[in-house]
């Protein structure tokens, strides 16, 4: 394994269990405000410090890492869900008018700049996470449907494909039994990206106060709080920035590591 | 060499003349840019933030202190009955336009203000008028219907001011009055400008000119004042940065009151908060200073009514409503919600709201009241709070002066509805004894504070950030104003 893919999957799993941890036990219950130790630096009882309710940081950050997973996991989940399936069928229906449809109805949606419409939705249907996550999640859409369509056009013209149809099976059985198992890999690998862009989309959404509404703990609306305190905290604003730099990092290294980890073509290269 | 010295001579000078000359000039900033310039129209704060005074002036005027003290009227008479006025107006007082300004301009005000289609924000304040004539050029005589105690006080409001006629039609984009200051330009979304005006009739201000600049964010509020881009911030949105200031020797840092009384709104009519229990936990449930301190980095005065405690009526009833959660649990088990309730708490978007939204939705949910959060811009809030009445609580300052009476209304958006406090309000309009006066006001604070209308959280400060070698800035803002007419650099 490549050592992208090592520091990648370390720095994720690291967030993943802050989140997960965090559904048990937190160090200071978040609810709880404690207005005269505001802005307190970080130290012995509070590791991170304090907000500028007197708030426990690391408390905050576990509780923001589990509504950015979450959110980002349902925003990848749904451009899955519908994107993969669209891009089987534009791929079995090659060429024809339903492939036209979907494709240029993906280019449509692509066409859009995703965070200003997401910006839209959540403006038009009120602020939520629900609804930053079907925001972010519809733009993941086209993400998938077209690298799924791209990924299963030259497998269609395999020879395995075309034994498949000499036996009979039908376009649906193909897409399910061999289309889709080939191309589970570069999946993996776009659900990794994507799922950093989803963490990234939700601290922008929520740094605007169009995400998560409180008292949900979120990264972006951590930052937004302590836009004013830079400079008599700057650990209040640090730390929440640092948290969503690391975790996009690591999930961008692991995408990356598992890419190169996973497509056998590299890997001949390599060694 | 001597003419070196000249030289060098010269260019002291010179720097000196630059140095006078940018001396006369400001630029200040406020939070909110108005929506339009007609203050006698349009209900926008932010209209006579930057018009009143400067621009236009009315009979009579607010001073620095809160004082009523004559303005366009030089002086008054009024009948034993108490029910006429004659106002004596200045002489020589044109407008910018250079119309002159007598007592047809106070008549063509008063009536256009009071008329049925009268946008006038502030109607209330005319209500009472049943006549104004013109006895001559400089003498106006307005009759009411019943002695008002108020109404010398009413008639300094910034809805109040005296315009004219001939420039009433244009008076959104292009104000007209007869201030220290003529309206020069205005860059949507950008400035503001005013000019001196050289035929003032009282004293000429020190400023030959001042822009005015709309600065919401309050990171970017910061940044422009330590930029030195604006000389004045009136109202400085973020209240934890002001000891930075003040550790600067560029700055100063003036707190002041207001007439901002900063209040949990309740809906009363909405169930449970039409139970009067279901209130009275409510306000015990709510620590003001977590708030104060949580929210405005100390800056507040905890109010325990609706009324201005600089104000020389106010009752302290603040133990009223004392900070006492297992009381407020034991009220809502007795009003029927043991294991509390579910409500929406709709946030406008100043600091003390949001901020204090998330303080009180922690505080309320330590005595077993969910509140569900939503942040509003302020024409969704006005849309959907003020009008529609659709909300649970709120959070917001009621900056008008003295409008303890916006209780009276039963339509008013938190809903209260109670006779009693109609007749003191009703007896109050027709006393004009200052100690019956007096009881009647603090009659009225009690009542609304033993109702638990609303939650009764702290007066608004106002933090006023300006260079060091300023003076003559309003401390307080007794109405919303910000007055340049007595502001100079210092040498």
């Amino acid at each position: 394994m490549s050592r992208s893919l090592i520091i990648g999957l370390y720095l994720t799993a690291f967030f993943i269990t802050l989140a997960a941890v965090s559904l048990v036990w937190t160090p200071y219950d978040i609810q709880s405000l404690d207005i005269p130790n505001k802005l307190h630096r970080p130290d012995g009882t509070h590791l991170l410090g304090t907000d500028h309710f007197g708030r426990d940081i690391l408390s905050m950050i576990m509780m923001g890492a589990r509504t950015s997973i979450a959110v980002a996991v349902v925003a990848v989940g749904i451009g899955m869900a519908l994107g993969v399936p669209l891009g089987l069928l534009a791929a079995a229906r090659r060429g024809s008018l339903l492939d036209e449809i979907i494709m240029r109805g993906n280019d449509l949606v692509f066409a859009f700049p995703s965070l200003v419409i997401a910006i839209l939705i959540t403006a038009v249907f009120g602020a939520s996470a629900v609804n930053a996550i079907i925001a972010i999640g519809i733009f993941n859409v086209p993400v998938f449907a077209r690298l799924t369509r791209g990924a299963a056009l030259p497998l269609w013209e395999r020879d395995f494909i075309l034994a498949a149809r000499v036996c009979g099976k039908s376009a649906f059985r193909i897409s399910c039994e061999h289309i889709l198992p080939n191309i589970t890999n570069l999946m993996i690998v776009q659900g990794t990206i994507q799922f950093s862009l989803g963490i990234l989309a939700e601290a922008a959404l929520s740094y605007i106060g169009l995400g998560a509404q409180p008292p949900t703990a979120s990264w972006g609306r951590m930052l937004a709080d302590a836009q004013t305190l830079v400079s008599i905290a700057p650990h209040t604003a640090l730390i929440p920035g640092f948290a969503i730099v690391l975790t996009v990092l690591g999930l961008n290294l692991l995408g990356d590591g598992l890419r190169d980890w996973l497509d056998p073509r590299i890997r001949v290269v390599r060694t | 060499m001597t003419k070196i010295k000249c030289l060098a001579m010269s260019s002291v000078f010179a720097l000196c003349a630059s140095a006078a000359l940018a001396n006369d000039t400001i630029t200040v900033a406020i939070q909110l840019e108005p929506p339009n310039l007609d203050p006698t129209g349009g209900a926008a704060q932010a209209i006579d933030s930057v018009l009143y005074s400067n621009v236009f002036e009315g009979l009579t005027r607010f001073m620095a202190d809160g004082s009523v003290v004559p303005g366009l009227a030089e002086r008054w008479d009024i009948s034993e009955d108490g029910l006429t006025y004659t106002f004596h107006l200045h002489s020589g007082v044109t407008f910018h336009d250079g119309t002159t300004m007598d007592a047809e301009d106070v008549k063509f005000s008063l009536d256009r203000a009071r008329a049925d289609d009268s946008t006038n924000a502030q109607k209330g304040l005319f209500a009472g008028i049943t006549d104004v004539t013109v006895v001559d050029p400089q003498t106006a005589r307005v009759t009411l219907d019943k002695p008002n105690g108020m109404f010398l006080f009413n008639m300094a409001w910034g809805d109040a001011v005296i315009v004219a006629p001939e420039s009433i039609e244009n008076i959104a984009a292009n104000p007209i009055g007869t201030g220290a200051f003529a309206f020069a330009d205005w860059v949507q979304g950008d400035r503001l400008e005013l000019t001196r005006n050289p035929d003032y009739w009282g004293d000429a201000p020190a400023l030959a000119s001042a822009t005015f600049r709309f600065i919401s964010d309050p990171t970017a509020a910061f940044a422009a004042v330590m930029a030195e881009d604006v000389d004045v911030f009136v109202g400085f949105p973020a209240p934890e940065n002001l000891p930075q200031f003040e550790a600067d020797p560029r700055f100063q840092v003036l707190v002041g009151n207001t007439e901002g009384e900063t209040i949990l709104s309740t809906n009363n009519k909405m169930p449970p908060f039409d139970n009067v229990m279901v209130r009275k936990a409510l306000a015990h449930a709510i620590d003001r200073q977590a708030i104060i301190d949580g929210a405005m980095f100390g800056y507040g005065t905890p109010i325990g009514t609706h009324f201005a405690p600089h104000n020389p009526d106010y009752v302290d009833l603040l133990a009223n409503s004392a900070y006492d959660p297992e009381k407020a649990r034991a009220l809502l088990a007795e009003a029927g919600f043991p294991n509390g309730f579910t409500t929406t708490l709709k946030l406008p978007p100043p600091s003390y709201a949001r901020r204090g939204g998330e303080i009180i939705a922690s505080q309320l949910r330590d005595v077993g009241i969910e509140t569900e959060i939503t942040n509003l811009e302020w024409a969704q809030w006005i849309e959907e709070v003020f009008k529609s009445k659709d909300f649970g609580l709120s959070i917001v300052s009621h900056t008008e002066p003295m409008d303890i009476s916006i209780y009276a209304n039963p339509d008013y958006y938190f809903q209260y509805d109670s006779p009693a406090f109609r007749a003191v309000m009703t007896q109050l309009e027709g006393t004009t004894n200052p100690i019956a006066r007096t009881a009647l006001l603090q009659a009225a604070q009690r009542i609304i504070a033993d109702d638990y209308v609303n939650g009764y959280l702290f007066e608004l400060a106002v933090a006023t950030v300006a260079k060091a070698g300023i003076n003559g800035l309003w401390l307080n803002q007794p109405t919303a104003a910000v007055d340049l007419t007595g502001v100079s650099w210092s040498e």
